[in-house]
């Protein structure tokens, strides 16, 4: 891809990746695990936030003019913290100066967050669509904290305008197509445990607690445990999702972490097909272009397209693109039944 | 806090909690009677508000001395733009996807996507607003409460809202038609074998919560003004409260719309207004744990 597309393009295509990682977690928790979150935009903002906020404290420290302007208000604070006169950096905020801090703390806080919040949940039984409206709210609360709290998070503007990274300029030559094969890198990894994880023991119990959580309660399986190990496992591809978005595009912003983007990511698995954990990572590509490509020479009428593709997907191909694919290619009962 | 502040208080928290139980009625309806999550109701009370914003254009034009009675119009062709829209959507769309809940909330969100670009399109983008109506301006200042003033308005809404629940209880529970919703919302096999039209029942039923999300749209255009995007800002608001009361319960409904907007204002008094609403999701998420099924769950064997 590198050799064929521009760098422009290939950041593009990069962002596109991003999002493949958080449709690959719905694809495990919703396909298989029967839980439809639209809050993966929490997890996706996690790793997002985290690694700017590592990359804001690298720029500040670093970076000569980011010192004098610090000097000159008599602190070394991120530029926002200095416009919203915020005169201690928050504690929170004071790790974040190592990356041996930061990296496992990406992987880490998210999966945390995710495996208690499920965990509570579904041992208490809240399932389906009540599970699908508390994340739904959650990604509400973020969303609004970080726009609320501007001081301390960015606020609107979320948090921008980094110089570099291990001490590396993002506006070196080949950084961007270094970050891209990274990207496809650590995108592979995710779908061998994917494929690991449906392959494997836990991904047929899985499967049992979608169709029949009843009886696999029945036979002795504590299924809030699976669940929520498999939520856990899609808030830490989200994260990383976040973090590969944050270090591409230079930024990272609430308007990645509300309903609409949460929803979006949805969108991706279920175009691609949301049994298939390949078609997560073209669903991504296909929606993100089709975005792309309609916005910049339809202006007006990308959402007519978006909404459209959607509703007809979900009408005729309730398993998605890959079940086209199945069709087309004779390839029948190749994957672990519908769900519902 | 004197006496006057709190009645104020409590009388914005009640006019806030009047507007979702306008909101959360249709939903209650079309979510917690007939189990289809329509994340197009926000468009929905979108589309309401443009009715009406579009009938007071059309009065402006062809008959301005009848101007006053613009919104009384306006409500009843809110109700009647979104019940048609709703009985389309349900036969073109709906019926298809009863066995997959998860899956009408995906759908109906491509949906919100379009009619929002349809808005943006017809309206343009910037917010519109509709003139108040001679009648319904200033406030009823009570001399029995010096330093109180009610904007008449929200007394406005405050009876509509008692109204349109009234008729929503006397349709569902003293009516041939409700007894069929009900019958049909429970059990769909059997209702069909005892003789009931089941599909027809569904479509006026999505309809009719539809046409409820119009008024609430149409009340709404009193307290702000109307933009494209207005309807995904309080799609969330308008779940939270029918989660919060217990999907199949109505009077739960009311209730939690009051519980919600009381607090809401309360905490509005203690601290910015993203901040407040953020604590009340939260609540709602703890209360959600301890009660799973709502509030006001009426237990059922399952």
């Amino acid at each position: 891809m590198p050799l064929v597309l521009s760098e422009f393009r290939l950041n593009l295509l990069a962002k596109y990746l991003c999002f493949a990682f958080p449709a690959i977690g719905i694809v495990l928790i919703w396909g298989y695990g029967g839980i439809l979150s639209l809050g993966q935009g929490i997890f996706f903002g996690l790793g997002s936030y985290m690694m700017a906020m590592y990359l804001k404290l690298e720029s500040t420290t670093s970076d000569s003019s980011a010192q004098a302007l610090s000097e000159f208000f008599g602190s070394s604070l991120p530029d926002f913290m200095v416009w919203n006169s915020v005169d201690a950096l928050p504690w929170w905020w004071e790790p974040f100066h190592y990356f041996w801090f930061t990296l496992p703390a990406m992987i880490i806080l998210p999966a945390f967050i995710a495996f208690v919040l499920a965990y509570l949940n579904f041992r208490k039984r809240v399932g389906g669509v009540y599970f699908s409206i508390i994340t739904l709210a959650l990604a509400a609360i973020m969303s609004i904290v970080i726009i609320g709290r501007q001081g301390v998070t960015g606020g609107v503007n979320g948090i921008t305008d980094f110089k570099t990274f291990f001490g590396i300029s993002f506006e070196a030559q080949g950084v961007r197509t270094g970050l891209y094969f990274v990207t496809v890198a650590l995108l592979l990894v995710a779908l061998v445990v994917g494929r690991f994880i449906i392959g494997s023991r836990l991904g047929k119990i899985l499967v049992a607690i979608r169709d029949r959580e009843d009886r696999v309660r029945f036979s002795g399986y504590d299924p809030a445990m699976f669940k929520g190990f498999i939520f856990a496992v899609a808030a830490v591809l989200s994260s990383v999702g976040g973090a590969l978005f944050t270090l591409q595009i230079g930024l990272a912003s609430p308007s990645l972490v509300g309903i609409v983007p949460s929803i979006e990511m949805v969108i991706y698995a279920a175009v691609g097909g949301r049994l298939s954990l390949i078609g997560a990572v073209y669903g991504a590509i296909l929606v993100g272009a089709g975005k792309t490509f309609f916005s910049e020479n339809f202006v007006e009428y990308w959402l007519y397209f978006i909404g459209g593709l959607f509703m007809l997907v979900v009408i005729f191909l309730p398993e998605g693109l890959a079940s086209l694919l199945d069709k087309l290619t004779g390839n029948k009962n190749a994957r672990a039944g519908a769900p519902e | 806090m004197t006496f006057d502040i709190f009645l104020m208080q409590a009388f914005n928290g009640l006019s806030l909690s009047t507007i979702l139980v306008l909101m959360a009625l249709g939903l209650a309806i079309v979510f917690g009677l007939m189990g289809v999550i329509n994340m197009a109701h926000g468009e929905l009370m979108a589309m309401g508000a443009y009715t009406t914003y579009a009938t007071a254009l059309l009065f402006e034009k062809f008959m301005p001395g009848l101007k006053d009675i613009y919104f009384l119009i306006g409500i009843v062709a809110a109700f009647a733009v979104t019940f048609v829209f709703g009985f389309a959507l349900e036969r073109g769309v709906i019926r298809f996807l009863y066995k997959r809940p998860l899956d009408t909330m995906l759908a109906t969100w491509g949906l919100s996507l379009i009619l929002q670009q349809v808005f943006r399109h017809v309206f343009g983008p910037k917010e519109v607003g509709v003139p108040t109506v001679s009648w319904l301006q200033g406030g009823w200042a009570p001399a029995a409460i010096p330093g109180a003033s009610f904007p008449l308005s929200r007394i406005f809404i405050i009876a509509l809202a008692l109204l349109v629940s009234f008729g929503v209880y006397l349709l569902l529970f003293r009516t041939r038609w409700g007894l069929r919703i009900r019958a049909v919302t429970q059990n769909r096999a059997m209702a069909g074998a005892a003789g009931i039209n089941t599909e027809r029942v569904d479509a006026l039923t999505f309809a009719l919560g539809c046409g409820l999300a119009g008024i609430a749209g149409s009340s709404f255009t009193m307290l702000a003004s109307t933009g494209p995007v207005t309807g995904q800002q309080y799609v969330v608001d308008t779940f939270i409260v029918v989660v919060f009361g217990g999907v199949e319960s109505l009077l739960g409904t009311l209730l939690s719309a009051t519980i919600i907007g009381e607090l809401q204002s309360t905490f509005e008094f203690l601290m910015t207004g993203s901040m407040a609403k953020a604590s009340i999701l939260l609540l709602v998420i703890v209360a959600l744990y301890f009660r799973p099924n709502g509030l006001f769950a009426s237990k059922v064997r399952r």
